[in-house]
This record gives structure tokens, sequence and C-alpha cells, in this order.
């Protein structure tokens, strides 16, 4: 296991530990308390399983009242908690502590109503993303953000994410599509944030909780906007012989005033051992791969294309080819989607990295990471979600190679220095949580540090809900509260004045 | 130029504002934090001591239209940025409106981008593109401590940290003074059309509007003017549907809606300019320019629009228009008496909402909520996080709430 420093377990709360179990049996009887080892194994990491821990306790309530009664005695009794989905973060943010509550949100599986006329499904947190979908596709209705672990990652996890997918670029991330929430603080207090309408007055609160990571509040209801389907969706797999050319088409396309549903690139690593795993078709002779995808009426998903191809052919495009049928279109992304299993295939273990950059910068940044790949002597495989500028580089590692895996991580932080140089971020969508949190301050001075954990105090003054996470250094809210000012002169003489 | 208060502040840069705000957090004075000035009769009337204002610090940072970003001051004016993107074929896809009008202010100009950012002003397109806080990635502002500090990035994927920039928005420069906002903009869309239903009632429009919204004809915006609104809907109420989009899509996808709304025989269609100024029109809700009386932003369920209407005619005379596809009602009382209790009642009976007083005079300003009233636990967070960015309340104190 890797080393990274979790805040100092309470003395006080593990010796404690049998009756703050026995408390918990009575707000949530029979099965909803776990507190054997056996049991608790499977919650002892998320997919980010290089770090493991095992919780104080598991606890699953099933109703409101038990989360706001869990959350009240844990507050009164100064107990950290660990809020969990379905623990699919790929940044250890779901990760226990070995003095804290983890609490599941897993019994919450109901979506709660489906309201065609407003476009709008009111869930609660633990229905998967595409339970959404799969509940409102009878009528032509989908839930837009797609992250790939859709199929397993619950709405509630999303919502301390902010995830966002292969078509992010058009239809937005998860705080672009979210309507309403229904929340409990730490201290039991639970709150209804907008609804079925746009827009809440007053300060925007679900702006702040969407992508907080689980350190802010508990979610326990979510009111999402769902979309109808586009008529038509075709895609194109566009081989460059450089990665330059295809960073270069890809800017050119959002530069012609055209929006693709998705815009995908992969580098030469990635596509041969997706290929080898998928058997997609993709080109072998290419350097750079990309997938673009037009929805739409079938009109404009004609005209559209046929731009894209043009605007390709004037970058050096070497390969060229339209899906002709739905099931084609699939096969494109299937090798896509499995990019990640398949780059497991061909190296024992890999770290995933998550920056974002300007899109202009591409053709630089994977310049540099290969001069990187040499100075770290490991080889690293390259997806992107091109139109976003959000890169997946995978770095490629044997665990069981003494020192590997710190080269891994070092190569990595190097990824992410360097993504925040171009003026970039440290991550697109898969959190901070642990894995990035020791790098805020590449990105944040410590001002800017300090207003993010003013948010955190205004709502958790405790710090109990998931602590260790996302901030590097935890200041004492009543630390951040001094304030050094020299009192009383008039500031800067020559500033204009009326 | 509008009325100043005291020492009337100009500060050109993020330092000079930080000095500034220093200075009035070590003598515990307020400040009214003011762009333009333009929607300065909007919202509650601030108790300060004197006038920050911030539309010295302007100017274009970056703007390269391949990256669909665009870096900009905060005191920079909107037209000014509208003008630029203009150039490059691209636009702020949420339509902020120019409000100077309709609240009768005479401002030296029609606002700022970061007095739009501030009160999280989206148009009609709102409904398909998002709010004005959808567009913010990053933004550099100075608390009401006086800290300088960044949140977000330039770049449309970030979940580093919590998203600041986006929730600063609509806080209406009580928690943060911004100096600079990093937005995403999109390309102007080659053509708009925009189809008329005429004399249809409220309901029926509800009706039509959903039903719109829930077809693949990807309306931009839906919008009801009842009779005598505005001087399109000068003898019969008129839904419009907007379109947007390249040639041959938005022929297809008129077809497509005329047909799914074929039950309403009297149609029409504005092409490119007609559609375009109406929608400046609503925009800037021209049918409520010149009165006087109370005018309310009231935003509800979409479907719940036209019940609230028809709980509100039964009991006062109003004029109003419908927006967001029944979402979004603009609502004219005749007469200054107060109607927020009972306007507030009607909405949480037809599945809640809020109702935000846009104009009315001083008085009436002073003597009631202008943003409702926010449940105890909610209004905890909202107190503390006051206290946490503004700990001595001098950035815009009662703007929104009491002491908020």
């Amino acid at each position: 296991m890797a080393a990274i420093a979790m805040p100092k377990s309470s003395q006080e709360t593990l010796a404690k530990r049998e009756k703050i179990v026995a408390d918990l049996q009575k707000i949530v009887p029979g099965e909803g308390v776990i507190c054997n080892e056996i049991e608790m194994r499977p919650y002892e990491t998320d997919a980010l399983t290089a770090y493991r821990q095992l919780p104080l306790v598991v606890v699953l309530p099933e109703s409101v009242d038990q989360v706001s009664r869990v959350l009240k005695y844990c507050y009164d009794n100064d107990v950290k908690v660990v809020p969990r989905g379905a623990g699919t973060s790929l940044s250890g943010g779901a990760l226990p502590l070995e003095d804290g509550v983890l609490l599941s949100m897993m019994k919450f599986n109901r979506i709660l109503e489906i309201d065609f006329e407003n476009r709008a499904v009111v869930t609660q947190p633990g229905v998967t993303n595409l339970g959404i979908t799969k509940a409102v596709e009878y009528e032509g209705f989908y839930y837009a953000p797609d992250p790939s672990s859709q199929i397993a990652c619950s709405i509630g996890g999303n919502i301390a994410e902010n995830s966002g997918g292969v078509h992010s670029l058009k239809y937005g991330l998860t705080t672009n599509n979210l309507l309403g929430l229904e929340i409990v603080l730490i201290t039991g207090e639970v709150i209804r944030l907008g609804g079925k309408h746009l827009d809440c007055e007053g300060y925007d609160l679900l702006a702040l909780l969407t992508g907080s990571e689980g350190l802010l509040a508990v979610v326990t209801e979510v009111t999402v906007r769902v979309l109808q389907k586009p008529e038509t969706a075709r895609a194109a797999l566009i081989g460059f012989p450089t990665s330059e050319q295809a960073g270069k088409c890809v800017a050119d396309i959002i530069a012609a005033g055209i929006i693709p549903g998705g815009m995908e690139l992969m580098d030469k690593l990635a596509i041969s051992a997706a290929e080898d795993f998928v058997n997609a078709g993709y080109p072998l002779d290419v350097d750079a791969l990309m997938i673009v995808e037009l929805d739409g009426p079938e009109a404009e998903v004609d005209d559209l294309l046929q731009r894209v191809s043009t605007i390709a052919e004037q970058n050096g495009s070497s390969y060229l080819r339209v899906s002709q049928s739905e099931e084609e279109r699939n096969t494109f992304w299937a090798g896509r989607k499995a990019a990640f299993p398949a780059v497991g295939r061909i190296s024992p273990d890999y770290l995933c990295m998550d920056g974002t950059i300007p899109r202009a910068a591409l053709p630089q940044v994977l310049q540099d990471m290969q001069e990187l790949s040499k100075k770290h002597g490991l080889r690293v495989a390259n997806v992107f979600h091109a139109g976003d500028g959000n890169l997946h580089p995978l770095i490629l590692y044997d665990a069981n190679k003494p020192g590997e895996l710190a080269a891994a991580e070092a190569f990595g932080a190097d990824i992410l220095r360097l993504c925040v140089r171009v003026g970039g971020v440290l991550t697109g969508e898969h959190g901070v949580g642990i894995e990035k949190r020791d790098l805020m301050p590449e990105m944040f001075t410590e001002d800017d540090l300090k207003q993010q954990q003013r948010i955190k105090c205004a709502f958790d003054e405790k710090q109990l809900l998931n602590p260790g996470k996302v901030f590097p250094v935890l200041h004492r809210c009543a630390e951040l509260g001094i304030m050094h000012v020299h009192q009383g002169q008039l500031p800067f003489p020559d500033i204009p004045r009326f | 130029m509008e009325e100043t208060k005291g020492e009337g502040f100009h500060p050109g840069t993020a330092q000079e504002l930080e000095a500034v705000i220093k200075w009035a957090a070590a003598e515990r004075t307020p400040l009214e934090v003011i762009g333009h000035g333009s929607k300065r009769k909007w919202g509650r009337a601030v108790q300060s001591a004197h006038t920050l204002r911030v539309s010295g610090i302007t100017g274009i940072i970056d703007y390269d239209p391949a990256e669909l970003v665009l870096t900009v001051k905060a005191g920079t004016p909107l037209q000014e940025v509208n003008e630029l993107l203009k150039q490059h074929n691209q636009e702020l896809p949420f339509e902020p409106a120019d409000l100077s009008a309709v609240l009768g202010t005479t401002p030296s100009q029609s606002g700022t981008i970061g007095g739009v950012l501030a009160t999280n002003l989206s148009g009609p397109r709102r409904l398909k593109a998002g709010a004005a806080r959808d567009h913010v990635l990053g933004l550099e502002a100075v608390s009401g401590r006086g800290e300088i500090f960044k949140a977000g990035g330039r770049v449309v994927k970030n979940v580093t940290g919590y998203d600041l920039s986006r929730g600063f928005c609509s806080s209406w420069g009580t928690l943060a003074v911004a100096t600079s906002f990093s937005l995403k903009v999109l390309p102007r869309a080659a053509k708009e059309c925009t189809l008329v239903l005429w004399g249809l009632t409220a309901q029926e429009a509800s009706g039509a509007m959903s039903e719109a919204m829930g077809s693949s004809a990807e309306v931009s915006s839906a919008a009801h003017l009842p009779q005598g609104i505005g001087s399109l809907a000068h003898h019969n109420s008129a839904t419009l549907l907007r379109l947007e989009g390249i040639a041959v899509s938005i022929d297809y996808r008129l077809e497509k809606l005329r047909r799914i709304l074929a039950r309403f025989t009297s149609q029409d269609v504005l092409d490119k300019q007609n559609s375009k100024n109406i929608w400046v029109n609503l925009r800037d809700l021209s049918p409520f320019v010149g009165a006087k009386n109370p005018l309310w932003k009231v935003s509800v369920s979409p479907t719940a629009g036209h019940k609230v209407i028809a709980e509100l005619e039964k009991r006062f005379a109003i004029r109003w228009m419908a927006d967001w596809a029944g979402g979004l009602i603009w609502i004219e009382m005749q007469g200054n008496e107060p109607h927020d209790v009972p306007l507030r009642r009607i909405i949480a009976d037809n599945g809640g909402g809020h109702a935000t007083l846009l104009r009315a005079s001083a008085e009436l300003r002073a003597s009631i909520d202008v943003f409702q009233q926010q449940p105890e636990a909610l209004r905890g967070i909202t107190r503390r996080l006051k206290a946490q960015f503004d700990p001595h309340s001098v950035l815009n104190p009662g703007r929104m709430y009491a002491s908020i």
C-alpha cells in the first residue's frame, strides 16, 4: 500500500467503538449496521484500490430520518463520517477511516417520480446513473451525463464528483443537469434545495454541493433534468499520422462552430491495446485515432459529418470511416470504452490520470509526456475526451517490481504539474479525493485553499464529514477566522475616487 | 453618473480593490458594490457609507475562439463582451438581459459582465443552454476579508476543489467582489426561426410548450404572451417556440414541430430577423417597460406556471408573460400594495419555487421581502457563508436579506 497521511485517528472514538455500534444499532435496526471484519471487507476501498482501510463500522440507513439521526449522533459524539455511494470513485473519495462511520447510501435505491411534462426525474441517491435512463427511455428520454462507470455508479456519487462523460462537451456535466437536492447536514438538519423549477434563489448551494466529494453534506434525494434522445447519432473514425495533426483537427472542428456530441482521441499504444481486446476495426497504422460523434436530425448529422471530414482531410487525416449502422457506431465506441481494461491486459498495473488542459496545448502536452515517459522509464497510453481537453494518461507499471509504483506516482504527479503549467487543472472528472490531495498547492495558493475551506466551515465546522480528502492541510475553522488587517489607514491614497 | 455615497472608490486593479476592502473591513464600514449600477433598483437597498464602483476593472484578458473560452475582467461592459464575441461569430449562450429600461435606471452604460454573473441573469435561451452560472469556468475575486483568491480554471471540465466560481454567481456581491471570470462561450447559430401558435389559453400554451420541449425538435426557447402583452400579441395571444441551428436542421425540425402541434391550426413562422427581435424584446422585458407597477419574477415548475396565473387572476389585476416553457413568469401587479404573502402562498401550493421582486418603489422594496425568506436550516447556511467570507458585513450588507 502506498503511503498517504490520513488524519490522526481519535483514540477516544476507537476506545468507544462497542458503545458507538450499539447506539447506531438503535437508530438503524436489523442488518443496517455492519461491524464484523469479514462483512466490512467489501467497503475497505473504492476504485482506487491501492488504498485500503477498514472503517470503524458500516451503517446502511434506509430513511432520511435515519440518516439525520445517525449524522446528529456522530456530530454530538465527535465521530467522523465517510459517505459512500457505489464505491466507484477513482480518486479514493470513499476510502474509509479507521475511526469513522462508513455511511453507505445504497439502500436509497428507488426512483421517486418521473415527470415527463416537466422533463424531470426525482430519485433517491443510490439509483445508478444508467438506472435513470433505463427508467425513462420507454418514452424516448435519457439522462445526459454518462460517466464510463454509469452501469454501476450512483447518482448520489455523481453529485459528489460532478461526473462528466463522453457527451459532456455538448450536454454538460452533472452540475448542468441538476435541478434539486435534499441534503442532510452533519448536525442532522434536512435542507431542500431547488426542485423542478430553474435557478434557485439565494446562494447557489447546488453548485457548491456538486463536486464537493462528500465533505459538505449527505445527499438523500436528487432531481435531475432528462432530455429527449437525439433522432440520429453517427460516429466517424478518423486516423492521423501524428498526434499533432489530430490535436489541430480537434481545435479546427470547434473553431468551425461544430459542437459534436462526443470527440475522443486515442494514441498509438491505446489504439493497439483496444484493438487487440475488442476488434473494433481500428486502423493500426496511425499515430492518433479520433472518434467524433454527431447527433441530431439526420439531415443535420449528414451535413456536419461532411464538414468534419473536410476539416480532417485539411489536417492530413490518413483514415476515415463513418458508421453506417447503429451496430457499427457501437463498435467504434466499444474500443474506446474498453480502453482502460484493454491497457490492463498489456501491463500488470496502470495508474489512470485525469488532468484537463486548454485544447490548444494538446500537441505540446503530448510531446512533453513522451519526454516524461523516458525520464521515468515507464510507458504511457493516452485516451482523451479531446473536445473537453480532458486527458486520461494511463501509466503502465508493475507493482511487483520494487520502486515501480513510486515511479508511476511520480510520473503521474509530473503529468498533472504539466497540465497546470499549460493553464489546465489537476482533475477534470475523477475528483481530488486522496489521490490528488497533496498536489492541490500546485494549482492553488494558500489563500485560494483557505476560501475553499471556508465553504467547509459553513457546512461542517467540526470537520467530521470525510476528513482527509481534497485538502492537504486541515485548518481548524476558528484558525481560519482570524483576520490580519492594518487598522485605520485609508488605502492607497492614489486609488481613483469619484 | 449614479448617486455616489461617502468616499467613492473606483479601483482599477485587483490590488487596489483589495486595499479598499481591507480598509473597509478594518474600519467595519460597509460598501455598496456596483458596476454600472444598471441593476441598482433590483433587490434590497444597501445601507452603506461608501460606494465601491468596480467598472474600472475592465478589459479582455484572454480570448481564443477555438477554445470557446473567454477570460474577462469583471467590470467589462456586457455590450463590449457581446460585440467581441459577435466578431468571431460566437456568443454568450445564456443571452443575458439588459434590464435598465424595465428598471427605469439611467446608467451610463447597460451593465457589466460582473453584474450579470452576480445576479445569475439569464434570458430565454436559458431553457436549453443553461443559466449564466452554467457557463462560468473560473473566477478571481477579493473576499470581504480583503483576500485575493481564485477558483476554478479556464477549462470546461474541472472538479479540482469546490465549485466556488459557479457557487458565487447569484450572491449579489455579498460574499466577494469578482475581478475576473473565465466563461464558456459557444458558436452563434447559423439560422433561427420562431413558430407562433395564435390564440391559445394559458393552459393550452403550457401543454403545447411541454410537448414541444419533450420532443426531439430541440426547441431553444418557449414563451407565451397573453393577448394584449406586447405588439405581437396585440390582438391575440401568441405562444412562441424558437428553433436555432443550421438551415437543413431547422427546416426539418420546424416541419416536425408543426406536425406535433397540428391541432393548433392558427400558426405562423417568424423568420430570422423577426425571430431575433421578438426574443430580444422578451429578454429585456419590453412589455413591462414604462410602467411603475411592481414586477415579480416567479420561478416554478413549467407546468405549474399557468395554475399560479389562474389563482392570481382570481384575486388580483395582473399583466404577465411566461418564458422558459412556463417555468418563468413575469407578473406585473396593478397597484402598489404588497402582494408578497399571497403570491408566495400560491407558489407553495403549486409545487413550490420562488418569487423575487424585480421592480418596485423604494418604499415597497424596503417594506417586504424582495427575496423569499429561507427556512431556518437553510438560513443558517446562508448566514454562516456570509460570516465566513465577509465577517464584518462590508460587502453589500442587506442586499439580499436583512444583514446579508
